[in-house]
């Protein structure tokens, strides 16, 4: 009863903007296992809208979907040549960029559809996602740097290039696949949804996926990083057993 | 079939690996070289990242080395005692260069500098090679002047001589040292065995009889390669299993057809096609760091 009284209120005071809409969102599946074959996946986001009022005629309503990677800093080095070889002279930390990133939405490009303060405030374009604060004063084009890492993460997929399409139907249904490349990294995935209305931010929801390594995988990237000794002994004796094996298996011949 | 390798991070086709340690194993084989100084480029070729390269390829030739060691250790053709000298200096040497490796890696040059190292090594080598083969194509077969038993050169007046019974050299430890740490130095940063450096210092520097001379520098290469991969995962975590194993496979095959191949094909025109082969490698490497790279910046130590 109350929120409705609210909605209510507020609705008095904007009409024109607000009919309280609500989005509800669910995931294909809220984990990716990263098997030894892992040849990338796909994950099918998809929601309703709920209203108590019908849809307002006029201004339509869009639907944005991220998908973000575990933010993590970044280190971006540039070459230059010198002496006729191309060298990494420079380097510029990026502070936060997630290890993946892709954007769904229901009416083509993100200008499009959103207000630039909103995108400032929400983060929801991969140029605002990433935080980028501090360069050395030796490099003034720091933005450059943020740049390239966007370029060079677009074309190994990582990060989407251009909107993946939403199918939004009558307003109400949303639904939209996005592929996650071979090369992803493991961590906690953010999935955000956003109903957008005239370029403003009306309701978002947000839910996360578990990506893992599994099995060999991950004993193994354990083992490395936990037991490293451990995991060097392993590697020499396979190496000996290796050897050891050709000369037994091929001594006849040789 | 695509491979998820733990380590690189990197999906790579399993059939692509084999083929390569196969074809690698082959050239090892026909010629009698460990195959680390073209297995290596090779793997960068293919976009793992050279930590990660070097690494597993001091892995794979404790593989590679350790059957030939075994084979020369029971036919009694391994100077133990010279052996544990040239392996002291490996050690040492090998300890330095991981060290070196990584703050290489911390300040992101170490691509620059193993590629830099592999240019000068492959120029030199495939130069070398191929002009001695050019050479032993056109020479009559008129015999060269007979060795002295025992020349006397600089080597003989260092201090610290040591008796090495099986080689019956009465010598100073220095040089042997010396010669085991260069190569302990390649094997971290280059993840070479060393066998063409350490082989001809053997015989022309230490003086060592030619009989010995190769299971000796087999016995010390399975001990730094493998003392190499133990401190390349314990320092740069850049050892990786699943590509190490599949290598192995690949070379271990490899390395019989290439022993039986060799028997029957002419020795010197080989020899001047992996002359040729090690040149283009180097020519490859040379052409990737002089030309301007498509994209200039990088990400992280320079994989991607």
């Amino acid at each position: 009863m109350i929120p409705r009284l609210f909605a209510a209120m507020a609705a008095l005071f904007a009409t024109t903007v607000s009919a309280d809409e609500e989005i509800i969102a669910a995931l294909s599946q809220n984990r990716v296992s990263i098997t030894a074959n892992f040849d990338g996946s796909e994950i099918f986001v998809y929601g309703a809208v709920k209203r108590d009022a019908p849809s307002l005629e006029g201004k339509p309503l869009h639907a944005i979907v991220t998908v973000a990677g575990p933010m993590e800093p970044v280190l971006v080095r540039r070459k230059r040549n010198m002496f006729g070889i191309w060298v990494n002279l420079d380097a510029v930390e990026i502070d936060l960029a997630p290890s993946f990133y892709a954007v769904a939405t229901s009416g083509g490009s993100l200008t499009d559809i959103l207000a630039e303060t909103e995108d400032l405030r929400h983060k929801i374009s991969v140029e605002r996602l990433i935080r980028s604060v501090g360069a050395p004063p030796s490099i003034m084009d720091s933005q450059e740097f943020t740049n390239a890492l966007i370029r060079i993460r677009e074309r190994i997929g990582l990060y989407s290039s251009a909107p993946v399409k939403i199918e939004f139907q009558e307003e109400t249904l949303i639904g939209t696949h996005i592929a996650l490349p071979a090369n992803l990294l493991e961590g906690d995935y953010t999935v955000r949804l956003f109903l957008v209305r005239d370029g403003r931010i009306v309701d978002k929801e947000e839910t996360g996926i578990f990506v893992r390594k599994v099995g060999l995988q991950r004993w193994i990237f354990a083992l490395a990083h936990q037991q490293p000794l451990a995991y060097g002994a392993l590697c020499v004796l396979l190496a000996v057993f290796a050897g050891w094996f050709a000369s037994v298996a091929f001594r006849r011949r040789v | 079939m695509q491979i998820y390798l733990p380590i690189a991070e990197v999906s790579v086709n399993a059939f692509l690996l084999l083929g390569l340690g196969g074809l690698v194993g082959i050239l090892s084989g026909m010629f009698g070289v460990g195959g680390g100084f073209l297995m290596t480029p090779l793997l960068f070729f293919i976009g793992i990242p050279p930590p990660v390269a070097v690494a597993t390829e001091a892995n794979q030739i404790v593989a590679s080395s350790f059957s030939g060691a075994l084979a020369h250790y029971k036919r009694k053709t391994v100077d133990l005692q010279m052996g544990l000298v040239l392996l002291f200096g490996g050690i040492i040497g090998s300890a330095f260069g991981v060290q070196v490796f990584a703050e290489l890696k911390a300040i992101g040059q170490v691509d620059l500098i193993v590629r830099l190292c592999y240019v000068l090594f492959l120029g030199v080598i495939g130069t070398l090679m191929f002009v001695e083969s050019a050479r032993a194509i056109g020479r009559s077969r008129k015999k060269t002047a007979v060795r002295k038993l025992h020349r006397h050169n600089w080597v003989h007046g260092l201090p610290f001589k040591m008796k090495f019974r099986t080689s019956g050299l009465y010598i100073s430890a220095i040089p042997p040292l010396a010669v085991g740490m260069i190569v302990g130095v390649l094997a971290a940063i280059m993840g070479v065995g060393g066998g063409f450096i350490m082989v001809p210092a053997m015989i022309y520097i230490i003086g060592m009889p030619t009989k010995v001379v190769i299971g000796t520098s087999l016995f010390q290469i399975v001990f730094v390669t493998a003392f190499t991969t133990v401190m390349h995962a314990t320092t740069n975590f850049a050892v990786d299993i699943v590509l190490a194993v599949l290598l192995f496979i690949g070379g271990v095959v490899g390395a019989q057809v290439g022993t039986r191949i060799g028997v029957k094909l002419p020795a010197e025109q080989l020899r001047i096609l992996l002359a040729l082969l090690v040149l283009g490698v180097c020519g490859k490497l040379a052409f990737d760091l002089l030309a301007q790279p498509a994209e200039l910046y990088s990400i992280g130590g320079g994989a991607e």
